[in-house]
């Protein structure tokens, strides 16, 4: 067994926090220069061009990319050879969400579904446990935005709908969101698992990098075509028309019930602020 | 589309020659409120009592910031999806309201006030929050503290860079999804 200090966590907690809200990742900025090259409409090319530059603000001021600092969505993997000293590991990530929020200067958007009061630390946080085999605690955090979360839709698909039924489905999800999300957006896709997973995966699917390809062609050539798709819709920057009404398309595939086709689309902004860490 | 510097209050003057895609700097003061503020500044109007500031030439900023660090008079302030707002948006309009400010589509009756009582509304780069920040000098909490991201704050803008998405006479600047062209229709 392998123990590790309560104390660690919460620090790391914290640092993803703060650096994912603040540092654009390379992987979308390289997405955004790409589509700033690619884009001829002048209102588009403003908006690719006031993201860069925000990023570049954020990055030397340490301001947030953006004043919504969402909910702390975590996916965690804890190795069963791992034993956690000092206290309870939930309670370690809440810890962090909470030092990290108010360090960092980061809005607290955590609140009552109904009273609408807000929790004041932006806990609890989401959080997916997986156990693994090894030694090791992987923690992958993520800022979700409440106007990209919105527009997301679960849905239950007649197996017979299939690809094409999905396809249509996520399309049509894209378009009527239009500019409400922050386009360019980035567009996770569960299909299979339950009604419940399937929205899990399709956040998963979020965390990806965006330069990635998927291991199986069959999926990674999915992605590529609804991609092409969506960017065909013309919403673009913001909704203001253009090539860029997607930076990117990540699809996870997982068995289910033989009555059923479950789809998830999860959508994020053009900011996938997300950060790493292994202990 | 044309370039405008306009200053707080607005004036009728000031938005009948707005088209949408033309492109505002506004300088002056403008009024933070999103959804439980306008819930409760609806309350007030209900029970026939004074809001917490004139809605006369008024711009209303979609806006929840995140905290401001020490030396910034505000934290990031990029807009909220405005649509959660417009249950509230044509009564506001119809009492003097000119502008809002947010990202995000608006309903019939929202984008029918706006013809109705001169009445723009302006769309702010979602996500640009750090860089739009730059353009609030000052920022004061009038109302309704105890919530937090969601009160109402006076803030007073330098050269705030704006794009009209609806305007006065009907028109709307966002593109409308090509289905066709996506291969669905």
């Amino acid at each position: 067994m392998r123990t590790i200090h309560t104390s660690e966590i919460i620090d790391a907690v914290a640092n993803m926090c703060i650096k994912a809200n603040t540092e654009l990742p390379d992987d979308v900025r390289a997405k955004l220069e790409q589509a700033l090259a690619e884009e001829t409409s002048p209102s588009a090319k403003e908006v690719l061009r006031q993201l860069l530059e925000n990023a570049d603000l954020a990055r030397d001021t340490k301001l947030p990319l953006c004043q919504d600092t969402g909910l702390a969505v975590l996916f965690v993997e804890l190795g069963d050879e791992v034993k956690i000293e000092g206290g309870n590991l939930r309670e370690a990530i809440n810890e962090g969400v909470r030092k990290g929020y108010k360090d960092g200067f980061l809005r607290k958007s955590s609140c009552h579904p109904l009273t609408r009061a807000n929790m004041g630390d932006n806990t609890p946080a989401i959080i997916h446990f997986d156990m693994v085999p090894g030694d090791k605690l992987k923690m992958v955090f993520m800022a979700k935005g409440g106007g990209s979360e919105n527009m997301s839709r679960v849905t239950m698909l007649a197996p017979a709908q299939g690809w094409e039924g999905i396809k249509k489905f996520v399309i049509n999800r894209i378009a009527e969101a239009g500019p409400n999300p922050c386009p360019p957006t980035i567009v996770g896709i569960g299909i299979g698992g339950t009604f419940d997973h399937a929205a899990k995966i399709a956040k998963k699917s979020l965390m990806r990098r965006l330069d990635d390809t998927h291991p199986d062609p069959q999926i990674a050539a999915m992605e590529k075509e609804l991609e092409e798709d969506l960017n065909k819709l013309g919403v673009g920057p913001m909704g203001l028309g253009g090539k860029t009404t997607v930076l990117s398309v990540k699809i996870t595939v997982e068995p289910c019930h033989l009555a059923s086709l479950p789809l998830a689309v999860n959508v994020q902004c053009h900011s996938q602020r997300h950060e790493e860490v292994v202990l | 589309m044309a370039e405008y510097k306009l200053n707080t209050p607005l004036t009728d003057e000031d938005i009948v020659q707005l088209k949408a895609g033309d492109v505002v700097f506004l300088t002056g003061t403008i009024y933070s409120a999103r959804d439980a503020a306008h819930k409760k500044l609806v309350e007030l109007l209900d029970q026939g009592k004074e809001l917490p500031f004139d809605l006369e030439g008024a711009a209303i900023y979609y806006v929840g910031p995140s905290p401001a660090p020490p030396g910034r008079p505000i934290g990031a302030a990029g807009p909220t999806t405005s649509y959660r707002m417009d249950s509230f948006a044509p009564r506001l309009y119809s009492l003097g309201l000119k502008a809002t400010i947010g990202k995000g589509k608006r309903d019939e009756p929202t984008r029918q006030a706006m013809q109705d009582y001169k009445a723009v509304y302006f769309g702010a780069t979602g996500g640009a929050g750090a860089l739009l920040s730059n353009s609030i000098v000052e920022s004061t909490v009038i109302a309704f503290d105890e919530l937090g991201p969601e009160a109402i704050r006076e803030m007073k803008v330098q050269d705030f860079p704006l794009l009209v998405i609806n305007d006065a006479h009907g028109n709307e600047l966002y593109a409308v999804p090509d289905r066709k062209a996506a291969g669905i229709e």
